[in-house]
């Protein structure tokens, strides 16, 4: 099968995997929880890349996870013990704990063959040729097998824990009145947020993650207000931009994160404008019927008030 | 070691002048504005600009064809612009929250500038290399223009906010309130968001676009623990922001592998740390201790309004007190009973008397401490019944916890207010101090 097929292939299992679980994020309006993981897991792989001394996925998940639950965990501590605002207090935590990976990977700098640009860029172009040997028996690319079990785990939690994620997202205190454990339900969806980030990081990096994560939830927010229809309508949106991202960057050479990130923010922008339902154009249109109205309704009077 | 710091603080070395020059001023713009940021709520709105002036990085590369510091700083202008203004709109025109559109535009322009870069790269355009220093920063290699340039910008950022520092406090706290006194909002709102693209586009080159991000937050949620007036937060915060940047610098020199920007920002979360635990009064460590502080006057006060109680169910002033006698009337546990009168003694509000049992009397301080503290409860307990009609047997819970609250002050207004009664609801004497209350 040829490199292109992989490649996109990579891609919208990654975009499908991140969106399922973004469309919590942005529901719960904790979008930016998704920055945050994806740059404070740094040290998280910086240190399971040290103690193992290999680039195994499993060790770097793993690290990855646990710094992902610490980032979510201090915002926490940091907004109710420090009474900091939600925002200050993720920035202050994921800002330092990035600049820890920073330094963990300069320290070790001859030991680690780790990249700070390729975690930041990601290296979707190289998925093919990494292979998965198991057995003398060439499976594919390593990057596919990974997202494919991420996003099979997505899948699962989304649909087992479907009706507990929806009334949490919608309204906590009512879940936790419900009986539904809210914390538990919060920790396993930042547990997902964190493993698809970490999954999807190193083929297609920390940024387009965040990509990933947001703009398509947000669009299918946008056009639906269904849950079920806007978790399915994210799922196409997200790969839809993998694809046409991957055929955009062929097309210009350059980067194929890059250019899927771009692409999911040119869906959003269609549905931003041209929405029929709540678009910026519409709006617009909707304001000036309103002013041809409300002047029809003033003539009337005018013209009695003549005659 | 200790030669290196005099060597870096000596300023012999004109790298060095050059470096902590443009670090501090930096740490000094970046914290003192960071506090509107943070206060506004919109501490990550600095994050979001930091990556999407990358597009504006490479297109000023590729019209200017060099790193020109000048075209770079106009690339990122624009864009940093751009993406606050596609921000506004998508926040005013939809129902998606602020926090996804801040993650949006950071997400999609920074993709828009990777998709660039790949481009110049392709291109094989010799001078890009160090274009990627741009994402993480590069202060050690800062040159005197660069200096010039970022001291211009620190320069223009701090006069802005010492000259428009009143309506800037105005439009952080309440912009509402702020447009009806006639205050310009809109235009006020567009002038920070200009400083703070100018001081994150001036600040990449030493600290990257990730860290360009704390070293707004960091210092100025650093300061709020210290202070609850702006002014002094914004000077603190510039001073912390300096202070980062001097430490940073320092340790980058001392161990040349080691990269400024994130010992910068290391710096920063210390100090942060530290303000978080210490900081007199917000700190954890001063909020433990004046938690502490507050039982234990509420555990004497009432040892002494149980002494009191004693000697007037008996009318017996002068009869010794066992601790037992205290016990039968007030729940606690025997040790702490004996630390409380301890510290009573030693304030001279009790006298003890040797022997077994210990016993104990209130000296006239005692008493007098004593019957205010009974006074502000009867007192209150009236309030309670005759002005806000609670029932009688509803209100000594709520005046147990109020005695130990109600100022000097109030208590005035509290008897005034009441006609200085004389029995409180239970029909219990209401003691009164110096001077006497009118009779009848």
């Amino acid at each position: 099968m040829s490199a292109a097929f992989w490649v996109i292939l990579t891609g919208s299992f990654a975009a499908a995997a991140c969106a399922l679980v973004g469309s919590f994020l942005v529901l719960r309006k904790q979008a930016m929880l998704s920055d945050a993981i994806s740059h404070a897991v740094l040290p998280g792989i910086a240190i399971a890349f040290l103690l193992t001394a290999s680039r195994n996925t499993f060790p770097m998940l793993i690290g990855a996870g646990m710094f992902g639950l610490l980032t979510v965990y201090l915002t926490e501590f940091l907004h109710k013990k420090g009474r900091l605002k939600h925002d200050s207090s993720m920035g202050i935590v994921f800002t330092t704990l990035f600049a820890i990976g920073v330094i963990i990977i300069t320290m070790f700098a001859g030991q680690v063959d780790l990249d700070q640009e390729c975690i930041l860029y990601g290296e979707i172009v190289y998925v093919p040729w990494d292979r998965w040997i198991w057995f003398d028996m060439d499976m594919g690319p390593r990057a596919v097998w990974i997202l494919g079990f991420v996003l099979t785990l997505n899948v699962m939690f989304v649909s087992f824990f479907f009706k507990e994620l929806k009334v949490y997202s919608f309204d906590p205190q009512f879940a936790a009145a419900m009986g539904i454990p809210v914390t538990l339900i919060h920790y396993m969806l930042m547990g997902s947020v964190s493993f698809s980030t970490i999954a999807a990081f190193e083929s297609v990096g920390a940024i387009l993650v965040v990509a990933l994560l947001i703009v398509p939830p947000a669009t299918a927010y946008l056009l639906t207000t269904d849950l079920k229809k806007m978790l399915l309508l994210s799922v196409l949106i997200g790969v839809l931009s993998a694809i046409s991202g991957y055929y955009l960057a062929v097309f210009i050479n350059g980067s194929v994160a890059g250019a899927i990130a771009v692409m999911t923010g040119f869906f959003f922008a269609l549905a931003f404008l041209f929405n029929p339902e709540s678009g910026f154009f519409y709006r617009i249109f909707l304001k000036s019927e309103q002013k041809k109205m409300i002047l029809e309704m003033g003539k009337p009077s005018l013209a009695k008030k003549q005659s | 070691m200790i030669d290196l710091f005099f060597e870096f603080f000596s300023l012999a070395d004109p790298n060095v002048r050059y470096v902590l020059a443009g670090t501090i001023l930096l740490g000094l713009s970046a914290g003192s504005l960071g506090c509107f940021a943070v206060l506004r709520e919109r501490a990550l709105v600095g994050d979001a600009v930091a990556h999407a002036v990358l597009p504006g990085v490479c297109l000023a590369f590729i019209v200017a064809g060099d790193k020109n510091p000048y075209w770079l700083l106009m690339g990122s202008l624009f864009f940093g612009w751009l993406s606050m203004l596609v921000m506004d709109i998508v926040i005013r025109n939809s129902k998606i929250s602020p926090d996804a559109s801040i993650g949006m535009v950071l997400s999609v322009f920074f993709g828009l500038g990777v998709v660039m870069l790949t481009y110049i790269q392709s291109t094989g355009n010799v001078n890009q290399s160090g274009l990627d220093a741009f994402l993480f920063g590069n202060a050690a290699s800062m040159l005197p223009e660069d200096v010039y340039v970022f001291g211009f910008v620190s320069l223009i950022v701090l006069i802005c906010i010492a000259v428009a520092y009143k309506e800037l406090k105005m439009v952080s706290f309440d912009p509402q309130f702020a447009k009806s006194l006639g205050y310009p909002v809109k235009r006020l709102e567009f002038l920070i968001a200009t400083l703070l693209v100018v001081t994150i586009t001036a600040g990449l080159q030493a600290v990257g676009v990730v860290l360009m991000a704390s070293m707004l937050i960091i210092p100025a949620a650093a300061a709020r623990y210290w202070t609850d007036t702006l002014h002094v937060m914004v000077i603190t915060a510039g001073v912390f922001g300096a202070l980062a940047a001097v430490s940073g610098s320092w340790i980058s020199y001392s161990a040349p592998a080691m990269p400024t920007g994130p010992w910068m920002v290391v710096s920063a979360a210390i100090i942060f740390a530290a303000s978080f635990l210490f900081a007199p009064k917000r700190g954890e460590v001063g909020q433990w201790f004046m938690k502490r502080k507050n039982s234990r006057k509420v555990n004497e006060e009432n040892v002494l309004k149980t002494l009191y109680h004693l000697e007037e169910a008996d009318g017996n002033q002068g009869r010794i007190r066992t601790e037992k006698d205290v016990l039968k009337r007030r729940n606690m546990k025997e040790s702490t009973l004996r630390n409380i009168l301890k510290k009573l003694e030693a304030k001279k509000l009790v006298t003890c008397y040797q022997g077994s049992p210990n016993g104990y009397l209130l000296t006239e301080n005692g008493r007098q401490e004593a019957a205010r503290v009974v006074r502000v409860h009867r007192l209150w307990e009236l309030y309670l019944t005759e002005r806000l009609e609670i029932k009688g047997d509803h209100v000594h819970d709520d005046a147990e916890s109020m005695e130990h609250v109600i100022t000097p002050e109030i208590e005035e207004r509290l008897a005034e207010l009441l006609g200085h009664p004389v029995l409180d609801p239970h029909k219990s004497r209401i003691p009164y101090g110096n001077p006497k209350p009118k009779e009848g």
